[in-house]
């Protein structure tokens, strides 16, 4: 359980990072907290010929909170974000991710971009209908030859201190525009929406040569709840099923608006509004079987060595009920 | 006396190094070796075409190659199969590097030799290994049908086959007995495999000189993988020596060897004149060492209205993965311990080992166990539920008495003697139990039931251990014993035994285990067996010293020994600790000196007027220094026991299973250290708990091991396990001089048998296979 060989990357700065994805193109591959790519290039499951470790890139390790919501950049980790409790179901979120060695590391930018079918994250950008920033220059027509050889060590040990404490919870951003990375001149931003931005188990919209330098999470509007319910095999572990809720209520505290999005049961988070199930009634009247109904409808899950499909299909009815009554609760409080 | 110290729940000694990041594990040693890494088998079954390594030969840092072909015919034999048994007509044990056919997934084909381990690895995915598949038997059922053969020599891949029988007091049968019986039940359980699986894998570090080679392994048996060393390597033993350094998890791993790897490094390491090292990864692991527990068993059972078994009759289908290295132990002991706290009317057993193309089975803490006890205690709540009976009440009416011990179940256990209990008391035990969980208090609701479960086990098995015990002129007391230690805490109760025989305090005493350049017999860690075992040979061996300590002391305050005493390291006459010479005098006294190198040392020199010139220094009979060794070796096996009960919740809409009490009362005759003994227990429950509801081997059909991972072999995390409460009873083993059982695996035997129980309370749904998860659960409920 050694990777296989490959040329270690260590930028200094955005600007030689995104140069340096876009020379190694498709060979290479973004090292953030390592908490997946790691272990996959341990057992060999993956073998990319360069790694960019962005760990120096203190520039990346913001969380910036505005009133349209939370801005995460790629290299805040888990644990931070959760302790700066910038967005309720984020931090909802990240008590069910792994555990605490792992969220010091992983980031949650990485976690979007591995786009684990079974993982938190990529759900709740999902419900909330949030985006991925991705970054990228030049293209990727230059050959690896070409590739800047300072800052490049071959023992994949990283040097230089990385950030620690690097979240700023209202960091004047420096691009003074709507991102909170301020990035080189030249580089080519898109902003992915979640919909579009998991296209497969393990696979994003994010292409060669680009760098996801940030995610945003839209702000919850008025008497609007949220929460997280899922069913795993041991405390930490990645989900068997799991389903976030955004409920809205309305002045009568009928249920306005209603959506999930379910992990562990399809290829990607499966987003499913069921505000017209609910019939705009009040949490104690609404007909929960029927939602629970209309979740299943939506999803398709497989079976595994952990949990048959049969089950999954059942648990994530279960937690649907679970998640939307809870979020309702929460809109009330 | 100095004060107590058997008995007492001092603190572990090993933990502040430990736990401090201290230790010294295989992979801390050799930092200069290079490294191995193996090609292993992708496939479950394959023959062997054609290995090419031409294409990995340009990497940069290979050192060698070798396949069995390379290999001198000494060390391309056939692995030993350690414990022969005339059931086992057909055992099979692998090559230390496959020789044409692979037989399971992880089988090792190819070893490689490289200046690290990455380069080793790399060099191993560039060798290529042209494979004929064949098809590959997974799984009891169709390993038993037999229409395709693990090994082509033996016929329906059954490996052994043991019946015993134990008649009744009538002279009957066991199917007569149930014939004859007022009801009788039938049915079948399934338990899966689970592992081991230590935190440190195995590894082996191996130095030669010229002259010597000395091997590190992370064994559970230095003294006998020297013996095997040196055996496959032509050497003479004196020059080969074989540490167990610190330890990290055994659990019964890594009582097999030798390993391929144990063999074949230290022959690398002699051939290439280099130190070599080969440290196991968690794949490996999962592929390459030894999994336990699978089995299949038919049960039959005859019993009279008061739930008393008249007849019992169990067939055993044991899947022995793909070699039986280790003999048949495991379903003996599952055979033979079936029977438990209880008498049997008669009693038939029958098993099968069958072959399958899988990773072969040795023992895993419990050793078969489990499996036994859970086919018993199932049959008890069977029989229970069958006569609408409270489940303890038909356990006691089946119980042994008190009265009744030495108490001879009729049969042969697995160190080849009779299987006869030692000692116990097991209505008291229940009692306890009973009180402890609070079972008669407990009412049953939808999603909450309580479970019990009882087992004995066999403990302390032979033939032997040793221990060495010195005291030196500073004083210091230094015990050495042969078995080895994988973090049981011997470094502790040993000591606890010799300081207080010696009367020093237990500071001033060390203690080493494993090293064969300290003590050079031994058996090894397992069964149970290190406390009873060397746990009394260093107290015979500390009985010697301080016989000739008091003697000698005698001699210089001129009084006799049968007056003296020993504490804080002072011997003294009893009662008037005024006249006193320390043992570290005595220890310069017993070792008369021609050369001084301190004013302690200078006692014993010859003008020093310390001994009488009428005598010889070292009288006839008598050996310089202030040393003793013993051996202790039982006539049988102690019987420890004890009783489990849980009480668990289950949800009534995702199925989730939560134990929310768990207890355990424990009987392993006299304590050294309850402290100790608890932790065992927590250890064994933990596993347990992975057993019952979270450890699996998913193979799928081609023999593939889905789950070799942490990710998803779900060894329980310290949140899945339940807070464990704990009593104590103490009957003696009659057995040996500290009147001690073993504690060791106890812990996890019964487990299953107890979250089985549990869950068939709170779901009223029979549960006969084990382990369950929340998705069969669902299942069971009917979806
Ligand atoms: C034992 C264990 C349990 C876990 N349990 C859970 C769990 O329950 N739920 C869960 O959600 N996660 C879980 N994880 C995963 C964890 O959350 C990871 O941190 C996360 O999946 C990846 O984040 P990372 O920063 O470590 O990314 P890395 O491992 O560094 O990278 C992952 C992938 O994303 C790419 N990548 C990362 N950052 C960028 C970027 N900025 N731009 C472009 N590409 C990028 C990498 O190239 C790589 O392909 C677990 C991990 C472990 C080891």
């Amino acid at each position: 359980m050694k990777p296989p060989p490959f040329e270690y990357h260590g930028p200094r700065d955005l600007g030689e990072a995104l140069e340096t994805l876009a020379a190694v193109g498709a060979h290479g591959k973004v090292l953030a907290g390592g908490q997946s790519l790691i272990p996959m290039l341990n057992m060999r499951l993956a073998a990319p010929a360069h790694l960019v470790d962005i760990n120096r890139l203190a520039a990346l390790a913001v969380v910036r909170e505005t009133p349209a919501g939370v801005t995460v950049g790629a290299l805040a980790r888990h644990s931070e974000v959760a302790r700066c409790g910038a967005h309720p179901l984020l931090a909802q979120a990240l008590r069910l991710v792994a555990h605490p060695v792992i969220r010091n590391r992983g980031t949650v930018v990485g976690s979007l971009v591995h786009a684990d079918p079974a993982a938190e994250l990529p759900a709740v950008l999902a419900v909330l209908d949030g985006s991925v920033r991705l970054a990228s220059v030049g293209g990727d027509g230059v050959p690896t030859d070409s590739v800047r050889r300072d800052g490049v060590q071959k023992d994949g040990v990283p040097r230089g201190g990385v950030r620690r404490d690097g979240v700023q919870r209202d960091g004047v951003p420096r691009d003074g525009g709507g991102g909170v990375v301020a990035l080189p001149a030249g580089t080519a931003v898109r902003d992915v929406p979640a919909r579009e931005f998991f296209t497969g188990p393990m696979e994003s919209a994010a292409r060669p040569g680009e760098l996801a330098v940030s995610a945003h999470f839209p702000a919850l509007g008025a008497r609007t709840g949220t929460a997280f319910r899922e069913v795993a095999r041991r405390h930490g572990d990645y989900a068997l099923a799991g389903v976030c809720a955004v409920v809205r209520l309305d002045e009568d505290l009928h249920i306005d608006a209603a959506r999930v999005a379910c992990i562990g049961v399809g290829p990607v988070p499966v987003v499913v509004d069921v505000s017209g199930v609910c019939e705009r009634r009040p949490a104690v009247s609404v007909d929960w079987p029927a939602v629970a109904a209309a979740v299943r409808e939506r999803t398709d899950p497989e079976g595994d060595v952990h949990a048959s499909p049969v089950y999954r299909l059942h648990l994530v009815g279960v937690l649907a009920e679970q998640a939307l009554r809870e979020a309702a609760r929460e809109a009330a409080a | 006396m100095t004060t107590k110290l058997f008995g007492e729940p001092v603190q572990r000694r090993e933990d502040p190094r430990l736990l401090a990041g201290h230790g010294r594990y295989l992979d801390d040693l050799g930092s200069g070796a290079l490294a191995v890494a193996f090609v292993r088998s992708p496939h479950a079954h394959a023959r062997i075409r054609d290995i090419d390594v031409a294409p990995a030969l340009d990497v940069d840092g290979l050192v060698a190659i070798y396949t069995w072909e390379d290999l001198p015919e000494r060390v391309g034999r056939p692995l030993p199969l350690l414990i022969p048994h005339p059931a086992l007509t057909h055992g099979r044990t692998a090559y230390p590097l496959a020789r044409d056919v692979v037989r399971h997934v992880g089988e090792p084909v190819v070893m490689v030799v490289a200046t690290d381990r990455y380069l080793a690895e790399d060099v191993c995915a560039l060798i290529e290994v042209d494979y004929e598949p064949l098809k590959a038997v997974v799984g009891l059922e169709e390993a038993a049908h037999g229409a395709a053969l693990v090994h082509d020599d033996v016929p329906g891949n059954v490996g052994a086959h043991l019946v015993q029988e134990v008649l009744s007091a009538a002279g009957r049968g066991a199917a007569e007995a149930i014939e004859a019986a007022p009801h009788t039940l039938a049915f079948r359980l399934d338990i899966e495999r689970s592992a081991s699986t230590p935190l440190e894998g195995r590894g082996v570090y191996a130095r030669w000189d010229g002259t010597d080679l000395r091997v590190y392994s992370s064994t559970q048996t230095s003294t006998s993988v020297r013996m095997a060393i040196a055996a496959a390597l032509g050497l003479p033993l004196p020059h080969v020596e074989v540490i167990a350094p610190d330890v990290g998890g055994g659990f019964g791993v890594k009582i097999v060897h030798p390993w391929p790897e144990e063999i074949l490094v230290p022959w690398a390491a002699m051939l290439l004149g280099r130190e070599l090292k080969w440290t196991e990864d968690r794949r490996e692991h999962f592929i390459a060492a030894a999994h336990e527990r699978g089995q299949v068993q038919h049960v039959r059972v005859g019993f009279d209205d008061d739930g008393r078994v008249l007849g019992l009759d169990v067939t055993i289908l044991h899947d022995h993965g793909a070699y039986t290295p280790y003999g048949i132990i495991v379903p003996i002991i599952t055979a033979t311990q079936l029977l438990g706290p209880y008498r049997i009317g008669a009693y038939r057993v029958e098993f099968s080992a069958v072959y399958t193309n899988t990773v072969q089975v040795t023992p895993y803490r419990g050793a078969g166990r489990p499996q036994g006890v859970f086919c018993m205690e199932r049959t008890m709540d069977k029989i229970a539920r069958y006569l609408g009976k409270d489940r303890t009440q038909v356990r006691e009416v089946n119980f042994i008495q008190p009265d009744e011990f030495p108490y001879d179940q009729g049969m042969i256990f697995q160190d080849g003697r009779p299987l006869i209990y030692d000692s116990g008391d097991y209505p008291r035990m229940l009692r306890m139990v009973k009180e402890l969980i609070g079972w008669d208090d407990f009412r049953p609701a939808p999603g909450r039931g309580i479970g019990i479960g009882c087992y004995v086990e066999g403990t302390g098995v032979g033939p032997y251990e040793g221990g060495h015990v010195q005291i030196t002129s500073d004083g210091r007391v230094h015990v050495s014993t042969g078995l080895t230690s994988q973090g049981q805490g011997h470094e502790t109760v040993f000591a606890q035994i010799a300081a207080d025989r010696l009367g020093v305090p237990i500071e001033r005493v060390s203690v080493v285990t494993g090293d064969t350049r300290r003590f050079g017999y031994a058996v090894g860690t397992f069964a149970s067996r290190a406390a009873v075992m060397s746990g009394n040979a260093i107290a015979l061996a500390c009985a010697k010293v301080r016989e000739k300590a008091l003697r000698i002391a005698g001699d210089a305050l001129e009084a006799d020994p049968a007056d003296l005493t020993i504490s804080e390291g002072l011997v003294h006459v009893a009662g008037s600790p005024s006249a006193s010479i320390p043992l570290s005098t005595v220890a310069v006294l017993a070792n008369p000196l021609r050369y001084a190198f301190d004013e302690e040392t200078a006692k014993a020199t010859q003008f020093a007027g310390t001994a009488s010139p009428d005598r010889p220094p070292v009288a006839e009979g008598e050996e310089p220094g202030l040393e003793g060794r013993g051996y202790y070796s039982p006539i049988r096996s102690t019987f420890a026991a004890g009783m489990h009960a849980a009480i668990v919740e289950t949800d009534p809409l995702t199925a989730e299973i939560k134990v929310v009490r768990y207890v355990v009362v424990h009987d392993c005759g006299k304590l050294i250290n309850p402290m100790i003994v608890e932790g065992q227990i927590h250890g064994g429950v933990a596993q347990g708990i992975g057993g019952a509801l979270y450890e699996r081997m998913a193979y799928d059909a081609d023999g593939q091991l889905q789950n070799a991972s942490f990710m998803d072999f779900l060894m329980p995390y310290a949140t899945e396990v339940p807070r464990i409460e704990t009593g104590h009873l103490e009957t003696p083993s009659p057995l040996n001089p500290l009147g001690i059982k073993g504690a060791g695996e106890a812990g996890v035997i019964p487990v299953s048998a107890v979250i089985a129980s549990a869950l068939e309370d709170a779901e009223g749904i029979e549960i006969d296979r084990m382990p369950i998860s929340p998705s069969e659960l669902f299942d069971l409920r009917g979806g």
